[in-house]
């Protein structure tokens, strides 16, 4: 959507060093010919924002989307930056057009601001830039302001990225993590922990070979589907850090509801399942990059599943439990074994035992 | 999962809890008391609280958590040794995962590493030899900690630093040995234990024969139990059987990984490189003659303990703490006055709350804290 007469084209700067450098940041020329080149050139060629402090957006066309204005931000730390299944990059846009989209909004503007350490090699930070653009496309949202920093050696690990979205909600989209009932149905879009095998793997120090790869994806057309088939739908919550396990305490704790679970319908995939047996981790506490908790109220459950199933992005979505009037804010998991544990908030971060 | 879902097959479950039942109802102790069984090593009480064990057996049996995390009985003042080696300049320190957030009387080393120590996270002793071999300038020293399991590996280690002429790298050794401890347990007198689940990993080295005085001396049976948890059901009902019938001896329900002889190369690596101490500091149960192993003198260059001048201070555990005495099973994890208010996973006091394999930081995670929950908890046990 454009909101402003185009300029004529104006000519983009370009980088011909091969590493970045603390003059890249300096605000001068240097500066520009990186924000050009990297960029400028792979986000939004020749588009008005580019010139300006700030990204403009027409009210009007804003509102035809929908009532509310839904606002996000989120920034990206991962290391390493490249592991199989996605980059940071791609993580950025996905992750916060994912914030986004389970709210019920439709995304459509990022802002991507980066910290780069200085010695970063310009075709790694082209590639990045490219995959962010690629998955803009893919998520069908522009990226239309940013800002670029340069930092020394060791003040922030190669390169952190912070995007903020803005997404229109429909106005029939009523969706609350204090609104799950006794009875209601919990499901996931499906194979769980993928992201966070994926990304230890990927780390190398544990020497461990695995072709799991991440499930980072853009979740709104998924979420779209849903909605259309299930109305009643109560909340959406991507479920990234903290897993599973962190987002069912979180809508137990907000509804006031016990949440039960069934071991036996969490889906996982047999390498993950292995890769935490192996390193004494709790897959409902894995990082997730494509999956979503949705609750959705009894009479609602089978329309939800179907339409999620009938999406490539939820074909292995599964009903893995229920909201029940029990002790409010507990979650618990009825074990393949036949026992019953609770399933509690994590405390720090999951270190894996020694024996 | 090939080779583990076996294991934790639900009907098999059901009809060994029933013949569990059965088997309790006849055992005459049961009539005016549970019965109690120690599980002596950690791995066994994670398994028994992730699947959630405890709920399935009746009431007349109760299980004790007992000392075999490492992580757990490891004192505060070993804590802020390691934490003085971690801040020598040029140091690299290497851990296992779970030690990182181990309280010592000032900081863990999770704390160091924040507050600019080079603490790094480790999978293997290997793993600490490579790094020494890359950071030729720097000093690598690794965190020996564990039974008999973990023992060897660093032991080879250690051998394999000195084949390579590697003189960079160094174990500060805090090896404990289960059976002295299991023997200051059972000469322990206020506590009644009926029997033990025998530890699976340190059995597959040390073998079955160490435990013979159990049965010989002080009558009570154990079973040496794998980590599955049919695995564990098995193990308990056989303790039972032998109860049942009134004998008394040291079985192996874990014959799949465990040799009744042991694991003749582990122990002879073992041997070379490792020696008694007279006695080592359990945190919560206080110091146990022979329960450690140190570095032999033939091996001192590869000693951290003699590398560096270490401050080496004992710190009395904090008053408030009751972990000796859920160590020895005379209070459950939830009895403590500090459980889950001064003492939790985030912030814990006792040595039990910080590795997920001790008994309160289990309870806490998997069982429940409030304390309206207590009565159904101790029903439930």
């Amino acid at each position: 959507m454009n909101v402003m007469p185009r300029p004529p084209k104006r000519r983009l700067g370009q980088v011909h060093v091969p590493a970045v450098t603390l003059s890249h940041g300096g605000g001068g020329k240097a500066m520009k010919d990186l924000i050009d080149d990297v960029f400028i050139s792979v986000f939004a060629t020749g588009s008005p924002e580019a010139l300006e402090d700030q990204a403009r957006f027409d009210l009007a066309a804003l509102a035809a989307h929908g009532d509310r204005l839904a606002f996000t931000t989120d920034s990206f730390v991962v290391d390493p930056l490249s592991f199989p299944g996605g980059d940071i990059g791609k993580l950025a846009v996905f992750g916060t057009v994912n914030d986004l989209a389970v709210g019920g909004a439709k995304p459509l503007y990022l802002s991507c601001a980066v910290v780069i350490e200085e010695g970063m090699k310009i075709d790694e930070l082209r590639r990045i830039a490219l995959s962010m653009a690629k998955a803009a496309a893919e998520a069908g949202v522009t990226i239309v302001t940013g800002d670029t920093k340069v930092v020394q050696r060791g003040a922030c690990d190669k390169l952190f990225i912070t995007t903020t979205g803005v997404g229109v909600i429909p106005p029939d989209r009523i969706l609350g993590i204090d609104t799950v009932r006794p009875g209601d149905g919990i499901l996931v879009n499906g194979l769980l922990g993928d992201h966070g095998a994926a990304i230890l793997a990927a780390r190398g120090d544990l020497a461990l070979e695995s072709e799991i790869l991440s499930d980072c994806a853009p979740l709104h057309g998924l979420i779209d589907a849903l909605l259309e088939a299930a109305p009643g739908t109560r909340c959406i919550r991507d479920a990234t850090r903290g897993g599973i396990a962190t987002v069912l305490n979180e809508i137990a704790e907000a509804s006031g509801v016990s949440i039960e679970i069934d071991e036996g319908a969490v889906p996982l995939r047999e390498e993950v399942r292995g890769f935490c047996e192996i390193l004494g981790l709790d897959p409902l506490y894995l990082a997730n990059e494509g999956k979503i908790v949705v609750a959705v109220p009894a009479e609602e459950i089978d329309a939800a599943l179907a339409a999620l199933r009938a999406h490539p992005l939820g074909a292995g979505s599964s009903l893995i439990g229920r909201a029940s009037r029990g002790e409010a804010g507990r979650v618990t998991m009825q074990t393949v074994f036949g026992g019953r544990r609770i399933v509690d908030m994590l405390v720090g971060e999951q270190l894996p035992r020694i024996c | 999962m090939k080779f583990a879902d076996e294991f934790r097959d639900r009907d098999k479950a059901r009809a060994l809890v029933r013949e569990i039942e059965t088997l309790a109802d006849q055992i005459e102790i049961t009539r005016t008391r549970p019965l109690n069984i120690m599980e002596v090593c950690g791995g066994h009480t994670h398994s028994i609280f992730r699947y959630g064990l405890e709920g399935m057996l009746p009431p007349s049996i109760e299980l004790v958590h007992g000392p075999g995390c490492p992580v757990c009985v490891l004192p505060m003042g070993r804590v802020d040794d390691c934490v003085a080696i971690a801040e020598r300049p040029g140091v690299i320190f290497t851990t296992f995962g779970d030690a990182m957030r181990v309280p010592g009387s000032k900081k863990s080393l999770m704390q160091a590493k924040a507050d600019g120590a080079d603490v790094r996270m480790v999978y293997s002793p290997m793993d600490a030899l490579a790094l020494a071999r890359n950071n030729p300038d720097r000093e690598v020293v690794f965190f020996g900690l564990g039974f008999e399991t973990t023992m060897p590996s660093t032991a080879l280690t250690v051998l394999q630093a000195e084949a390579d002429g590697i003189e960079n790298f160094s174990v500060f050794c805090n090896h404990i040995t289960i059976v002295p401890t299991i023997k200051a347990i059972l000469d322990s007198p206020d506590l009644h234990l009926d029997g033990f689940l025998g530890p699976g990993h340190v059995s597959m080295v040390i073998g079955t024969a160490p435990y013979e005085f159990i049965a010989d001396f002080y009558k009570r049976p154990m079973v040496v139990a794998g980590f599955e948890p049919l695995d564990v059901l098995q193990s308990i009902w056989m303790i039972l059987k032998q109860i049942s019938e009134g004998r008394a001896e040291i079985e192996n329900q874990y014959k799949r990984i465990v040799p009744e002889a042991g694991n003749d190369p582990a122990l002879a690596a073992v041997a070379r490189v490792y020696e008694l101490r007279e006695f080592f500091e359990w945190r919560g149960l206080g110091s146990i003659d022979h329960s450690g192993v140190k570095v032999r003198d033939e091996y001192a260059r590869f000693d951290a303990e003699r590398k560096f001048a270490i401050p080496n201070v004992k710190i009395a555990d904090p008053k408030s703490c009751q972990c000796g005495e859920v160590l020895k099973g005379v209070l459950k994890p939830w009895q403590c006055k500090v459980f889950g208010t001064l003492c939790t996973p985030e912030t814990p006091l006792g040595a039990l709350m910080v590795s997920p394999e001790g008994a309160c930081a289990a309870y806490y995670q998997y069982g429940g804290v409030k304390p309206q929950r207590d009565e159904t908890m101790a029903a439930a046990t």
